[in-house]
């Protein structure tokens, strides 16, 4: 095993109670978004301070990717090997709804308002071997 | 708004070989100066956009300025517009408040783009996102219509028949049009089959980006009569952004308290000031970026409640023939979107429907009010009102 690094510093955080995305927190209206953020796209004010994200939440759409994107996607397929991947927006209740990547990759088994929590899953190995890590969400109770 | 249409021009949208994207614009310019019996030295200002030219992948110039170069060097005010997919409906709308100001008569307002095949591939920086947006592939506009259609299918009724149908329409209205790209009909089985890009729309659902130019000269609209006997008035036009809580393309996070699209407020801001109610509407282009987008918009804009497309367009109501009729020239789906240009297509065919010259596509029953909008990105609409 080679090392691991997240897509990107300050997007999520291990807790002893398991993986959360990072969002900020406007200290003036309390509103919530993500990713990190300085100023608060509501109020306009510039008080932000960083907040961990509920980990779970329910499924408000979702989509799947049906073509191979282009740059400046990294993902690790090629024309042959892509087989498509699932997207969606999870409500965090009382927080934001988070863009992700979806672990169940057929739609069918994909339904709006289902629930959802956050994963953290193997995104590419980089040349130098180093796995690339991402956040994900995964139906509740059912196989990723 | 005292501002009429007194000509309009267009270059076919499509792929051609061999002609940049400023000559398409000047083509466009040239057919609006000869349907208004113009020269360009009569022409007193210009707005002018394009997009091409700063997406990745391109070579084009998004400088519309350097039309110049083409038509004349005669020293006008010429400005270049850059307002994302509302760069046409900016060039109309400044165009208009400036002839309302009082500043000149008579302009141009001209729309154009050139763009490479295959999705836009937009850098996450230049929407002001963060590089990892992009490496997990979420820097696709189709993603955006997917989602904001498969929850509006879940909320609304809609039917992925119903989908297919808009498509299958505004191929079959394409295939009347001399101008568009897509000249073929599709049935709706053959729609519903085609490859699925993103659940729940198939590759025939969706527009493509392409090339082509439209313009339009305006001018005050006592003056109209001097250059045309078929003069279309622009009662309105209005520009509206995203506010909080609209569900918009490129967005890593939505606000959980939903509001709703910058659609909406352009339409209800262009029928008030034309003092035009949407059920007075004759013939309808809106933005179908995909067959969803056609139906969300029909509602966003006030032509139909929310859930009423379902049996509107299962009864035919939008086809040519029907209570209203929209994308007459076949829309995005048949004409694709050359992004700077795909506004002034729907003015255009507006001023053509209305003056009663839409050939094998004409609206029956001599249509007096039109109706136009586009959308997207970063989250902008522009509606205009137009009549005999």
């Amino acid at each position: 095993m080679g090392l691991t690094k997240p897509v990107a510093e300050d997007l999520f955080t291990d807790t002893p109670d398991g993986p959360r995305l990072i969002g900020s927190k406007c200290g003036k209206c309390g509103t919530v978004v993500f990713p990190l953020s300085t100023s608060c796209p509501r109020c306009g004010h510039d008080e932000m301070a960083d907040h961990l994200l509920a980990p779970r939440g329910t499924l408000f759409t979702f989509t799947t990717q049906g073509f191979l994107p282009k740059e400046p996607y990294t993902g690790p397929e090629t024309e042959e090997s892509f087989t498509g991947f699932t997207l969606g927006y999870v409500e965090i209740p009382g927080e934001v709804m988070v863009e992700t990547r979806i672990t169940e990759a057929d739609p069918s088994r994909l339904a709006i308002g289902m629930e959802m929590e956050l994963v953290i899953v193997a995104f590419r190995t980089d040349p130098d071997g180093t796995e690339v890590t991402t956040f994900a969400f995964q139906p509740r109770g059912g196989e990723s | 708004m005292n501002v009429a249409v007194v000509g309009i021009g267009i270059h076919p949208f499509g792929r051609f070989e061999g002609i940049t994207g400023l000559e398409l614009g000047a083509k466009a310019v040239r057919a609006a100066l000869g349907d208004a019996g113009m020269e360009w030295p009569d022409v007193q200002f210009a707005f002018g956009g394009s997009l091409a030219g700063s997406l990745a992948g391109s070579e084009e110039s998004s400088q519309a300025d350097q039309l110049v170069a083409h038509l004349g060097l005669t020293g006008i005010q010429f400005t270049n517009v850059h307002n994302g997919c509302a760069t046409a409906g900016s060039t109309l709308a400044m165009g208009a408040a400036l002839i309302e100001s009082g500043a000149y008569d008579v302009g141009v307002c001209v729309g154009f783009d050139k763009h490479p095949r295959g999705h836009f591939n937009a850098k996450p920086e230049q929407s002001g996102l963060p590089h990892w947006y992009g490496d997990l592939g979420f820097m696709i506009t189709t993603q955006f219509f997917a989602m904001k259609i498969n929850r509006y299918m879940h909320d609304f009724g809609i039917s992925h028949d119903t989908l297919a149908k808009v498509a299958a329409k505004n191929f079959r209205n394409g295939a009347k049009n001399p101008n568009a790209w897509r000249r073929k009909p599709f049935s709706e089985e053959e729609i519903l089959e085609s490859r699925m890009l993103n659940y729940p729309l198939t590759q025939y659902m969706f527009c493509s980006p392409d090339e082509g130019a439209a313009a339009v000269v305006i001018c005050r609209a006592d003056r109209a009569q001097e250059f045309t006997d078929k003069p279309v008035y622009l009662r309105s036009v209005a520009l509206r952004t995203r506010k909080w809580g609209s569900f918009e393309v490129f967005a890593p996070w939505l606000s959980t308290e939903r509001g709703h699209s910058p659609t909406v407020d352009a339409a209800r801001a262009a029928f008030e000031q034309a003092g035009v109610a949407p059920a007075d509407v004759d013939v309808a282009q809106v933005q179908d970026s995909e067959s969803g987008a056609e139906i969300m918009h029909l509602s966003e804009t006030g032509l139909c409640a929310d859930g009423d497309q379902e049996a509107m367009i299962q009864a035919g109501e939008t086809e040519i023939g029907g209570r209203l009729p929209v994308n007459t020239d076949g829309g995005l789906i048949a004409n694709g979107e050359p992004i700077g240009a795909s506004g002034m297509r729907q003015v255009y065919e507006t001023a053509l429907q209305l003056r009663g010259e839409g050939g094998e596509r004409q609206v029956p029953g001599d249509p007096k009010v039109g109706f136009t909008q586009v959308y997207g990105a970063p989250g902008v609409s522009c509606c205009t009102v137009l009549t005999t």
